[in-house]
């Protein structure tokens, strides 16, 4: 039996034999060095996550996946007979149901894989106690679960420019282009939001009323052509401004493409998504502690 | 950050906090474990085995010190890591196996071996919301059982379901003995650390303590209850307790016949029970009395001066104790609750306290070290066996 001297003041554990110099936890900015390899080691959990959530998503619903087509198509509905025929907001010269279906698909994408990316840490709190896996998996996994249901309406808008004849443009092959962009917008302000909230649970309580303003600062319900010009650039921050012009333009011959706003978009959230990880891997690490 | 202000602010007043300063749950903790080693962790509840655990499996950071390790790791702490209700059994086995590092084409070439394991291939492909926890606990361990990771973190999984599945993760954590796997074991059942570990850790209040043979750490461990008096419970500051008043207890202690502090208590043991009271008044025939509840609250005993047979005509003002000795403590290894309560003949309560103490009762050589227990027996009973054949005794077959 071997007593254990008292006199180091830090623990140092060692399992399963010799230490190489390459798993040491040094420290770089605030993550371990092989936080992205983790990434790659455990891919297929990512896949299993979002196959869980695909699972879970509409199980014990009578509709099932056709949730996916009823919630634009009946927001379309509202919006064109109040924004379209009430109150006659403008809508670029195209028929008002493919202006407010182009514009509800990202948006409806991108505010429900938010919520449920924001609270996606708390709500697998009983995972991160018991388990070591890369949590960002965890908000990661709804904005790509939320790429079936957007295929599905996607569909639903070709069958729409069909009905409305409006004709087919080469700008329709910037869809792929467009949903990634949307898609690492959601990650990333899910990854900052989910973040957060597992210590600053404010945020479930203001994130409905965040999603309401946003959908307001976002040309949904109005174009852009009519925001006045002095609040342009101002609306061109927002991320959202530039994918949604895109996806409305890409499905009009006449409205061109607005690149600007489309270039701002990529840079505001090429700045989200190293904010949102660095902040993310920042505080990881107590998550076990407080979730 | 208002409401944490807050309590903050509530607990300087309160009694809580604030006195002691910062708790370190681990300090001063260094060792290193070999490829193959099956390492046994002990000590006691509130040691820091779990957050040692926690930090090895990274499922939480150590303030300061490193961890180094080689090859994959995987932690139990557990049963069915991952299950969701809605899931089926089939489903379940393949997202519990991901996140518990395995990868998919290995769950599809164990699938059946996982099944068979854990006995629910008519289920399989049932949401195992309609499983019972029998069930769900087979399956869960099915997978961990299958897990080929290099390193593996076990905490306390023996601990849960029935006899049954005590038995099959015994048999199955024997079978790590012969693989080249490393192995850390959190357990208290001390008979169980003994018989699969090859080394033993004993951490006590965040520190490790001594480090060597299993049987030799369990000794070290076992020799410190005396002291630290663990099955001495203070009753005066209970404060569920109801009743008149008039008569109390103040201390409930578990000793030898000989009236020596009891480091522990194994199946089959004599032992006494002493109950310090104080009396308030003078109290006429007073009946004292303890129950022993199973932790799922099953009553297996209940002893009172009135049922056997004595007859106490008055306690007089002031403090005393009452010493009961029962002699064959013939309990299954478990933890039991104690209640007490004090009473007079017409069955008005002097002073009643549920659950204010526990026992545990730990696993003896007289009965196997509560090997392949079936079921969930409550009581063993002292017994031996004797067999023959043609007329001629064999050896006889003795404990």
């Amino acid at each position: 039996m071997r007593q254990v001297p008292t006199s180091s003041e830090d623990g140092c554990l060692e399992l399963g034999g010799q230490i190489s110099s390459n798993d040491t936890t040094e420290e770089f900015l605030g993550r371990t060095p092989g936080w992205f390899r983790d990434l790659w080691d455990y891919r297929e959990l990512l896949f299993f996550l979002a196959w869980r959530d695909f699972r879970l998503r509409y199980r014990q619903t009578f509709l099932g996946i056709a949730w996916a087509l009823i919630q634009p198509l009946f927001t379309m509905a509202v919006f064109t007979v109040l924004f379209g025929t009430v109150v006659k907001v403008p809508s670029d010269g195209m028929p008002h149901p493919v202006f407010y279906y182009a514009g509800l698909l990202p948006w409806i994408y991108f505010s429900s894989v938010v919520g449920l990316s924001a609270v996606s840490l708390i709500s697998n709190a009983s995972l991160i106690t018991k388990v070591y896996f890369p949590r960002v998996f965890l908000p990661v996994s709804p904005p790509l679960t939320g790429l079936v249901d957007l295929g599905i309406s996607s569909i639903m808008l070709i069958g729409l420019l069909l009905w409305y004849g409006v004709p087919f443009t080469w700008k329709l092959a910037l869809w792929p282009g467009l949903v990634f962009l949307l898609f690492t917008l959601a990650l990333s302000v899910g990854i900052l939001l989910a973040a957060s909230n597992v210590r600053y649970r404010d945020i479930k309580h203001a994130l409905p009323l965040v999603i309401q303003l946003w959908l307001y600062a976002t040309p949904i319900i109005y174009p852009l052509s009519l925001v006045p010009e002095r609040f342009r650039t101002l609306v061109l921050l927002n991320p959202l401004t530039g994918i949604v012009e895109a996806f409305r333009a890409s499905c009009s011959p006449t409205v061109s493409v607005n690149w600007l706003a489309l270039v701002a978009s990529v840079a505001v959230i090429g700045l989200l998504l190293v904010v949102s990880l660095f902040y993310f891997t920042k505080v990881e690490r107590e998550f076990a502690d407080i979730a | 950050m208002l409401r944490e202000a807050l309590v903050n602010l509530w607990s300087r007043d309160g009694t809580r906090g604030s006195s002691g300063g910062e708790l370190w749950a681990l300090n001063d903790v260094t060792f290193r474990i070999d490829k193959g080693e099956v390492l046994g962790l002990i000590g006691r509840n509130g040691a820091g085995k779990s957050t040692l655990l926690k930090i090895l499996s990274r499922i939480t950071y150590p303030t300061r010190g490193n961890v180094a390790v080689r090859g994959s790791v995987a932690s139990l702490l557990e049963v069915g890591t991952g299950f969701h209700d809605e899931l089926t059994g089939r489903e379940n086995i393949y997202f519990s196996g991901s996140i518990l590092g395995m990868l998919k084409s290995r769950v599809d070439a164990k699938l059946d071996a996982i099944i068979d394991f854990a006995g629910v291939s008519r289920f399989i492909d049932t949401p195992i919301k309609r499983y019972s926890s029998g069930m769900r606990l087979r399956l869960g361990f099915a997978v961990a059982a299958h897990l080929d990771s290099d390193v593996l973190l076990v905490d306390e999984v023996l601990a849960v379901g029935d006899g049954e599945f005590q038995k099959k993760c015994l048999q199955a954590m024997d079978n790590l003995h012969d693989s080249e796997r490393t192995v850390i074991f959190v357990s208290h059942n001390l008979a169980a650390v003994e018989h699969l570990c090859s080394r033993a850790i004993w951490i006590d209040e965040g520190r490790l303590r001594t480090d060597g043979k299993p049987k030799e750490v369990i000794a070290a461990y076992m020799s410190t209850f005396g002291e630290a008096r663990r099955h001495a419970v203070d009753l005066r500051d209970n404060t569920s307790r109801r009743g008149s008043g008039h008569i109390r207890y103040t201390k409930i202690e578990f000793l030898t016949p000989d009236g020596l502090s009891e480091p522990l208590i194994c199946s089959g043991d004599s032992v006494v029970a002493r109950l310090y009271f104080e009396a308030k008044e003078r109290v006429e025939n007073p009946i004292f009395g303890l129950e022993i509840h199973t932790q799922l609250g099953t009553l297996v005993a209940q002893l009172h001066t009135y049922n056997s047979g004595v007859d106490i005509p008055a306690i007089e003002l002031g403090n005393g104790r009452m010493d009961l000795q029962i002699y064959d403590l013939n309990l299954t290894p478990g933890q039991y609750t104690i209640s007490l309560f004090l009473a007079n003949l017409g069955y008005m309560f002097h002073d009643v306290l549920q659950h204010c103490a526990t026992l545990d009762v730990e696993p003896s050589s007289r009965y196997g070290f509560g090997r392949g227990v079936h079921g969930n027996p409550i009581i063993s009973l002292g017994c031996s066996w004797h067999l023959s054949q043609n007329d001629k005794w064999l050896h006889p077959v003795m404990i």
